[in-house]
């Protein structure tokens, strides 16, 4: 009987964010009456696929063991810098040259793996611990972005004809009613999904998080798979500064300031352990929501903007002090099997 | 060269080289094919660097390997996989949060295209475990199974291999079970028929009786001596493995032990283990006043554990300890320094010392209490007190307010000893205190215990060191897989006694439960 109600409570507690999710829905829908329309849904998952796309790069980090400071800083620096280039275009001498909006794409994407692989190699080659590596990466990102306009947004991005670099405003805008980041966030989420569970390099990311002297001895390149889980994060959050200043159609260099905290927040109520070793996409895409409808949420409802922050807080601490008692719970549960067994 | 058909691979005067120590010598090596080569040496021997050597997860600082005729250089474990030698780790190197499956072929993954095979996977860990008679579902996590079963999947990784040539099985048996040790034995002699060669180390000296073939046995880094298991005896290997070099001299004391009082009783002191058995196994001991108890045994014998019981830093043990005619309910450190102990912990640099403190503030760190004035320290008595210990026991330092690093390894770990003095123990624990000291400094930590023995302290000594133990203590129990094998005293005190004691608790049979 006992053991019943244990793999009952367990069902419950793997479950729990989704239960969440859905308690938070039909909490906000009784609260504000506006919440379950179309417009609230859409504004809704717009801000969910943002924090989602950073979310699924740091859930590969958070998995080796690691964490990524830097991504909020990325998604402005990234954004300063597409802005730029179709504004201002690239001057080198006294020439200047301009590109179509995908070669800007492409060249953020890589900017953002750099960053990554920067990240990567300062907390490999150099032994930094990657939240100093990544705090340190954060400000001089944010540096740069603020340099790059001298502190000033790059208004109305809409790009001119005759330079061939107009179409940016498509990665910001609804495809059949339905936000366009939204639907790289499933891309990359479907990309992150199969990396983690149908490659060898995600055994090798579970693997460096769960003993990473173990994975050493089995021949695992830990240090290559740990500058590739930044160059992900890094990619990631390229992704969310370019869809951030289409949806704007304006690059401030302020955009994405404190945003890693929402996708460590996210990552976290999925259920991957800051320890390492363990967590899922599926956990993460679900935890982006919670994060998402709460902020939301609590918006519609006229709750302040200072007690959002209190209680986003306690959500977090509840949700880390409720993964560790499935933890333990599972311990338990496991210890009783195999006595079982026996 | 080297072209000898039975001889897999052939190491050639390794040298390996440590800051501070050389772990191995000019050590020459033959692996001999299709058969169990055993390697057997006291801790540090060099047993395992060498394997490490073999395995590429270290690289030689001299000497050369020879596999097929030629010369071989491992940069790492792959390139070792690539000559087929697979290495079944001392301590367990899997992944707790990944599954069986998972971590058997992790390095080893089956591929359609792009993605893993999992069908496969799971197919190959069920037959690899049904081989090894443990058929544990491949879908559980590593974390939620038994030692003994985690021992199997590690066993099972290396089996997957098909050029598989060399298997090195560095005390594979330690943490398995009779029945388990029997089914390793026979999956060892189907390798062996499939004309794979085995390493085999092991501390269970029956065990190597049984099942090798060739015996080496190394000591202080180098080779001693080399024999076929039929040619030879265990008195044989006992005494090659202890050697007969150096000697320090026994103290004579001048306190008539015998009709000392008894200040300390441990009465079936039981410390279960994680995945069953016992780290301690219904212990009883007693120390006298004055009295220098020695407590030798193999590494993982229990000693430490012991002593953190003592401490009231393993909540989790059970049975008593009557201290000064009163039973004793251990719950914390501070409480236990409280009473009259005091511990010197095996570790110096991550237990003994806090590096960022200076020599004086190391030395007085945990008695601080006694220097008070009001809420404030008084630096004037503190400083008193931390003078007078170290000129008592001669620690060489020419300023107390220097970086306790600044010490050699030896000064360091008197200011450690002085630290627990400082205290003013009843008795004093002692965790390996010549471990990592040169010669003179170990005759100085001995001098020490002699000097404060006599004083009327009472001190339990650790050592893994036959030579050193004798020399210094009154009295000597030896633990054995956590089970107290022997007492000695007097003239009993001998090293074959000793040696023999040590391995007494590790029999196939009783060894390890489940």
């Amino acid at each position: 009987m006992k053991k019943n109600n244990n793999q009952l409570l367990m069902t419950l507690l793997k479950g729990r964010t989704f239960i969440v999710l859905i308690v938070l829905v039909i909490f906000f829908s009784f609260a504000s009456k506006s919440f379950l329309s179309v417009t609230t849904l859409t504004m809704v998952a717009k801000h969910v696929a943002l924090y989602g796309i950073l979310a699924l790069g740091m859930t590969f980090v958070i998995i080796t063991g690691g964490i990524d400071l830097s991504v909020g800083s990325v998604v402005g620096l990234t954004g300063m810098l597409a802005g730029g280039m179709i504004q201002e275009g690239i001057t080198v001498g006294n020439k200047t040259a301009y590109f179509s909006v995908p070669m800007i794409v492409l060249f953020m994407l890589i900017f953002g793996c750099l960053v990554g692989i920067i990240n990567g190699l300062i907390v490999t080659k150099l032994g930094v611990a990657p939240f100093i590596a990544t705090l340190g990466t954060m400000y001089i990102c944010r540096g740069f972005a603020n340099l790059r306009s001298g502190g000033t947004t790059f208004s109305n991005l809409k790009g001119y004809e005759g330079l061939g670099n107009v179409g940016l405003k498509v990665l910001g805008s609804n495809i059949a009613g339905i936000p366009a980041g939204v639907y790289i966030f499933a891309v990359l989420a479907i990309i992150s999904a199969i990396l983690l569970k149908k490659m060898p390099i995600g055994w090798y990311i579970l693997a460096v998080g769960g003993n990473e002297k173990s994975a050493r001895l089995s021949g695992i390149k830990a240090d290559s798979v740990k500058i590739f889980v930044y160059a992900v994060s890094g990619f990631c959050a390229a992704w969310v500064g370019l869809i951030n200043t289409a949806q704007l159609s304006a690059a401030h260099p302020a955009s994405g300031d404190g945003w890693e905290m929402n996708a460590i927040a996210a990552t976290v109520l999925g259920g991957t352990s800051m320890a390492g070793g363990s967590g899922t996409i599926v956990g993460t895409i679900v935890g982006a929501f919670v994060i998402g409808v709460i902020n939301d949420g609590m918006t519609m409802c006229g709750v302040s903007e200072f007690w959002q922050k209190v209680i986003r807080g306690f959500v977090i601490i509840l949700a880390v002090v409720i993964d560790q008692t499935q933890r333990n719970l599972q311990a338990k549960m496991a210890l009783q099997a195999r006595n079982e067994n026996k | 060269m080297f072209d000898d058909p039975n001889v897999v691979l052939h190491c050639e005067k390794i040298d390996k080289i440590y800051p501070g120590t050389k772990a191995l010598d000019q050590v020459s090596f033959d692996l001999l094919k299709a058969k169990v080569n055993v390697l057997i040496g006291e801790n540090g021997a060099g047993k395992s660097t060498l394997m490490k050597m073999i395995a590429g997860i270290e690289q030689p600082s001299a000497g050369k390997m020879y596999m097929d005729g030629q010369e071989v250089y491992f940069k790492d474990t792959n390139a070792a996989r690539e000559r087929g030698i697979g290495i079944i780790h001392q301590e367990l190197s899997l992944f707790p949060n990944m599954t069986v499956f998972q971590n058997i072929f992790i390095g080893h993954e089956k591929k359609n295209g792009l993605f893993l095979n999992d069908a496969e996977h799971r197919k190959g860990a069920d037959v690899i475990l049904k081989r090894l008679e443990h058929e544990i579902p491949a879908d559980t996590l590593v974390g939620d199974l038994r030692v003994g079963q985690q021992q199997m999947v590690e066993i099972a990784r290396n089996l997957i291999q098909d050029d598989l040539r060399v298997l090195i099985m560095d005390e594979p048996t330690s943490s398995l079970s009779a029945a388990e040790v029997k089914v390793l034995f026979k999956i060892m002699r189907e390798l062996l028929e499939q004309g794979i060669s085995i390493v085999y180390i092991s501390h269970r000296l029956e065990e190597i009786m049984e099942i090798g073939d060739h015996v080496t046995i190394l000591r202080d880094g180098k080779y001693v001596a080399d024999a076929d298991i039929k040619d030879i005896e265990l008195s044989w290997i006992v005494e090659n493995m202890v050697g007969k070099n150096t000697q320090y001299h026994r103290f004579e004391r001048s306190i008539d032990l015998d009709h000392a009082e008894k200040i300390l009783e441990m009465k079936d002191i039981t410390l279960p283990k994680q995945g069953g058995g016992y780290l301690l196994d219904h212990v009883n001991m007693y120390l006298k006043k004055g009295e220098v108890l020695g407590i030798y045994g193999l590494l993982g014998a229990g000693r430490s554990e012991l002593f953190e019981c003592l401490m009231g830093m393993r909540p989790e043990h059970t049975g008593e300890f009557i201290f000064e005619g009163k039973k004793l309910k251990v719950s914390s450190i501070s409480e236990q320094i409280e009473r009259g102990f005091a511990l010197v912990p095996e570790d110096r640099q991550r237990q003994g010392l806090i590096q960022t403190l200076d020599i004086g503030k190391n030395a007085a760190i945990a008695s601080l209490k006694n220097y008070m004035s009001g809420i404030f320290l008084n630096d004037k008595k503190e400083d008193a007190a931390v003078d007078e210990q170290i000129r008592d026991i001669h620690i060489k330092v020419a300023d107390k307010r220097l970086p306790i690093l600044s010490l050699s390894g030896g000064n360091q770990q008197k200011v450690v000893i002085a630290k627990g003095l400082m205290t003013h123990p009843t008795v004093l624990l002692l965790d390996e205190p010549s471990r990592g000291i040169d010669i003179g400094a170990k005759t100085e930590v001995f001098e020490i215990i002699h000097e404060f023995s006599e004083r009327g302290l009472s001190i339990i000594v650790i050592s893994s060191e036959l030579k050193e133990i004798m020399a210094i203590a009154d009295r000597i129990y030896v633990l054995s897989n956590g089970k107290c094998t022997g007492e000695l005293s007097g003239d009993e005190i001998t090293e074959d006694n000793l040696v023999l004691a040590s391995y007494a608790g590790l029999g196939t049979g009783a060894g390890a439960r489940s």
